[in-house]
């Protein structure tokens, strides 16, 4: 089963690299922006038929490597 | 008293490391990072470099290699246990010290000498130095920026100017217990006046000092 893991950086941890993209846009006149986050999109393949466990599986994985809980959150989604 | 200096694939200051521990009187080799018996050694330095290619997150994937094990226990065991930049950065993902290291805060790769002052001296690195005494090190990192987002880190060495928006000033910080301390800038780097400094040598002789401490 393919699934996505969302990896995003918990909101009270700064993120030098959004906030340089941000002034680079704003430089180049798009004053609209507020706020950039750069975060993390990993895809992977699983064998498995039945997407509860599949989404157990991958969610323990998170906590043991793909992410780190002093930074971030993820988000597993498991695509049918 | 023998200290355990540990190879990953990536690692690149064992050897300077090794060098500077047997200049001051320590017995000290090279352990690869798939050694499982560190039974003969007193004390261990995860060394500085890009661990595994620091994929993922640094420290992530060399967290998980055998040695770390072997790491845990001599930590648990009181023993010296010290991790200097990538190494600082592997003991945080251990899960052996509070919190993270994430990128500068001006997103610049930091390659200079540092002045860092000592604020606690409980530490088995710090044990050797003076309160108060500030110590010129080279810093060589990119995520060099301490961050413990729910709480206030035990900070040994403090940047008198921060250069990487590390949390406290933290440049070095230690558990609870003390014997387990990572340490951004390297003190191996400033072990010799032909080096620019040699201000690093009272840290790493307060490491080895502390070796015989806890072995007593």
């Amino acid at each position: 089963m393919k699934v996505t893991v969302n990896i995003t950086r918990r909101p009270e941890i700064a993120d030098p690299q959004g906030t340089t993209v941000r002034r680079a846009l704003v430089d180049l006149g798009h004053d609209a922006v507020r706020e950039v986050r750069i975060d993390r999109t990993i895809h992977l393949e699983v064998e498995g038929h039945d997407s509860d466990t599949v989404h157990t599986q991958v969610s323990r994985m998170c906590e043991q490597l793909l992410s780190n809980p002093v930074l971030e959150d993820f988000e597993v989604v498991v695509h049918g | 008293m023998k200290v355990a200096v540990v190879v990953f694939p990536g690692t690149n200051c064992e050897r300077d490391t090794v060098h500077v521990l047997r200049a001051l009187g320590a017995e000290a080799d090279l352990v690869w990072h798939r050694e499982t018996d560190l039974s003969a050694f007193d004390g261990a330095v995860l060394p500085g470099g890009f661990a595994h290619g620091d994929y993922l997150r640094t420290g992530a994937i060399a967290r998980f290699s055998p040695v770390m094990d072997e790491i845990v226990r001599m930590a648990a065991a009181g023993m010296p246990v010290v991790g200097i930049c990538n190494g600082f950065q592997v003991l945080c993902e251990a899960g052996l010290l509070p919190g993270a290291l994430i990128a500068n805060r001006d997103l610049a790769f930091i390659c200079k000498m540092v002045d860092v002052e000592v604020v606690d001296t409980g530490s088995v690195l710090t044990a050797a130095a003076m309160p108060g005494q500030r110590l010129r090190i080279p810093l060589n990192s990119y995520e060099g920026n301490y961050v413990l987002p729910d709480g206030s880190p035990r900070v040994v060495l403090r940047y008198v100017d921060d250069p990487n928006g590390s949390q406290d000033g933290a440049a070095a910080i230690a558990n609870d217990r003390g014997n387990v301390v990572g340490i951004m800038p390297h003190p191996e780097r400033a072990s010799d006046a032909l080096l620019g400094s040699s201000d690093g040598v009272v840290l790493m002789e307060g490491f080895i000092a502390s070796m015989e401490v806890s072995h007593a």
